[in-house]
């Protein structure tokens, strides 16, 4: 992961941002104004009230969505103008995603699981398995490879939806709720796992509205009504309020 | 990327199989049938080919009796109207290049303790001339033989056959037709079928004056039933068919506006009518079948469709690791292509070995052509294309944020 280190140093960069869903009543608007800034390794928490924005939020930064209004500059790149297929490269590339559902293939076997970002990269399938089966090990899922996600226990299926979101060495890993549907226990192994990844330099920025699962990272960001509100560091509880 | 792609199809494929194997089934009933027909069809042409080109060039065939009560005339058993002095006036007409006068019937033939009911053809020499008709063994009979009305005969290949089986060289052999003793001077090269399905090598040539006397003895001394006509060419039919109708008239003194009493057909347009028949009932044949592709290709499209809204999760996920729009559309017209392609194999499976029963059961011609079995491949792979288009791209254009979130 020593790669990231030469590149830019800010890795997301939102600009007075807006998101409005069009609805039958008119468009009804979620992110309102929206300003932030994470550089290179590091490692937010997202918080908020149900409906505040935090998913609409994580999905612009996935680059699965495209905002109202504003600019979105990530690693570089201002991802609006970006075509279609350039954005499926980034996704693909320097996005690696964590869902609260795990999302993962249910036909296909763990190693598959993972292996398949690299379909869409165009690597030749020795590479893959080899690849894939690295990142298993590394999540403590050698010894299943060839089991299907229905066969292990959520908290493992979480650990092989991380071991995905790692296989092409993302910039930025984006998790939304991705303690959501897990016991303590479980939630702490996984939350222990991305600081692992962290410390190796990724930069993280997860959801939650567990107040326990944030203090793990670094950064709070904490939303309420389409607005930030807060905007803290953990562990010098210096407060940077940004009302 | 492809391989794995092909791979991923082959694996949506076995994730349902009975699914599957039904929308397969829609493609290898659709190609079957048109392998099937096909092969029906091509075989009955080329059947028809054969008779044709066995029939002689330029023929035409004058029948004694009335032209419109065609098919009842001979069996009655009213006097012929023809005889072979019609049959040498004829033969001095321009543009007619043979002629052979004909008189037929049925009879029991014996060879040792062998029996065999068979057609008896009397008629002159000229007849292997105007039918191009050869002999594999022996040698025809000659003029001389007309005249003194010798018992010769010349002998198809089925009568050989059945009468003297493989061991026996039916040349100097004597044969019992209606009892009394004829010599075969030689056996008919074989010939087929003709257009009506007879099998033409069923039959013995005798000279004409000898079945007129000796074996079917009529009532008017040199009567006979037809008289085959060969033209010069393709060109001289026209003029050879009027000449004849005029002489005959004549001859037999119809005036002008009245029935005749004999009928003139031209064989080789019977044939070519013949073979146009046969063509457009393969082309007919070819596209009923075709409908049960096309019908297999909507049903394909159907599925695709289910599986498509079925699987919205699962095209959220992988736009969410980075598939881009052709990814996904790849991914599901392969699937399609794959059904279809399969499917298309065993259905050409199936409509070869459907061909080889129907030759074996029913003892008609067919043929499988490797064009027929391209063009069914082909037809079926571009249906796969075609109905699996608009399933993956309807695939390949959904939102991913609505996919992912899709229950
Ligand atoms: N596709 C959509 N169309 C209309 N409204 C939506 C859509 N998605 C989310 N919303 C609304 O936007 C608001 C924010 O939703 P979301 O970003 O999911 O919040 P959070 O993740 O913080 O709970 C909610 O009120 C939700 O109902
Ligand atoms: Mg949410």
């Amino acid at each position: 992961m020593q790669k990231n280190n030469i590149e830019a140093k800010t890795v997301i960069q939102v600009s007075n941002l807006y998101k409005d869903y069009q609805t039958a009543a008119g468009p009804f608007p979620v992110l309102k104004d929206v300003n932030l800034r994470i550089e290179n390794g590091d490692y937010v928490a997202i918080m908020g009230p149900s409906g505040s924005g935090k998913s609409t939020f994580m999905n612009i930064l996935g680059c699965l969505d495209k905002p109202t209004k504003g600019k979105y500059v990530l690693d570089g790149h201002a991802v609006a103008t970006m075509e279609e297929n350039a954005v499926a490269g980034v996704r693909n590339k320097t996005i690696g995603f964590v869902f609260q559902g795990f999302n993962l293939l249910a036909r296909s076997s763990l190693l598959d699981n993972v292996a398949l970002p690299l379909v869409y990269s165009g690597i030749e399938k020795p590479e893959r398995h080899k690849r894939a089966k690295v990142l298993l090990e590394k999540v403590g899922l050698g010894k299943h490879i060839n089991s299907r996600p229905n066969q292990i226990s959520g908290g493992q299926q979480q650990r092989v939806a991380i071991a995905r979101a790692l296989v092409n060495n993302p910039r930025l890993i984006l998790a939304d709720e991705p303690t959501g549907n897990l016991d303590s226990v479980t939630s702490e192994e996984i939350m222990a796992l991305f600081g692992e990844l962290n410390q190796e330099g990724i930069t993280i920025v997860l959801v939650t509205h567990e107040t326990d699962i944030a203090e793990h990272a670094k950064r709070q960001v904490r939303f309420l009504d389409g607005k930030i509100v807060q905007d803290t560091l953990t562990n010098s509880h210096s407060l940077n309020e940004v009302l | 990327m492809f391989s794995a792609m092909l791979g991923e199809a082959w694996h949506a494929m076995g994730a349902n199989r009975l699914r599957t194997f039904l929308t397969m089934l829609g493609m290898v009933i659709g190609v079957g049938a048109v392998v099937l027909m096909m092969a029906i069809g091509q075989g009955a042409e080329a059947s028809v080919k054969r008779s044709i080109s066995a029939m002689g060039s330029n023929l035409f065939v004058v029948l004694s009796g009335p032209p419109n009560v065609a098919g009842a005339r001979s069996a009655t058993g009213n006097a012929p109207s023809l005889n072979v002095k019609d049959a040498n006036a004829i033969a001095e007409l321009d543009g007619v290049a043979g002629v052979a006068p004909v008189t037929m019937g049925k009879a029991q033939i014996v060879f040792g303790s062998n029996n065999w009911n068979t057609d008896i053809l009397g008629t002159t020499p000229s007849y292997l001339d105007v039918r191009s008709w050869y002999l594999s063994s022996g040698y025809a009979f000659a003029d001389s033989d007309i005249r003194s009305a010798t018992r010769v005969a010349l002998i198809g290949k089925t009568v050989a056959q059945n009468i003297f089986g493989d061991d026996i060289d039916p040349l100097g052999k004597t044969i019992r037709i209606k009892q009394s003793p004829f010599v075969v001077l030689g056996v008919l090269d074989s010939k087929g079928q003709s257009l009506d399905g007879r099998d033409q090598d069923d039959t013995i040539i005798v000279p004409l004056t000898t079945a007129q006397r000796k074996l079917f003895g009529n009532q008017l001394p040199g009567s006979v039933r037809q008289i085959i006509v060969q033209a010069e060419s393709d060109k001289a039919m026209a003029m050879t068919e009027e000449g004849i109708n005029g002489l005959l008239n004549q001859r037999h003194n119809i005036r002008e506006g009245a029935d005749s009493d004999f009928s003139v057909r031209n064989l080789t347009a019977i044939a070519n009518s013949a073979a146009e028949t046969t063509r457009t009932m393969s082309l007919l044949l070819g596209a009923i079948a075709s409908v049960s592709l096309l019908v297999g290709g909507i049903g394909i499209m159907n599925i695709m469709l289910v599986s498509v809204t079925e699987r919205t999760r699962e095209i959220g996920i992988r736009m969410a690791i980075g598939a881009r729009q052709r990814d996904i559309l790849m991914q599901f017209l392969l699937e399609a292509i794959v059904i279809s392609i399969v499917g298309c194999l065993i259905g050409i499976g199936i409509g070869v070995g459907g061909a080889v029963l129907v030759s074996i059961f029913t003892k008609t011609e067919v043929i499988v052509s490797t064009n027929s079995v391209l063009i069914a491949f082909s037809v079926a792979a571009s249906i796969g294309v075609f109905f699996g288009f608009y399933p993956a791209r309807k695939a390949a254009k959904l939102n991913p944020i609505e996919a992912l979130r899709y229950q």
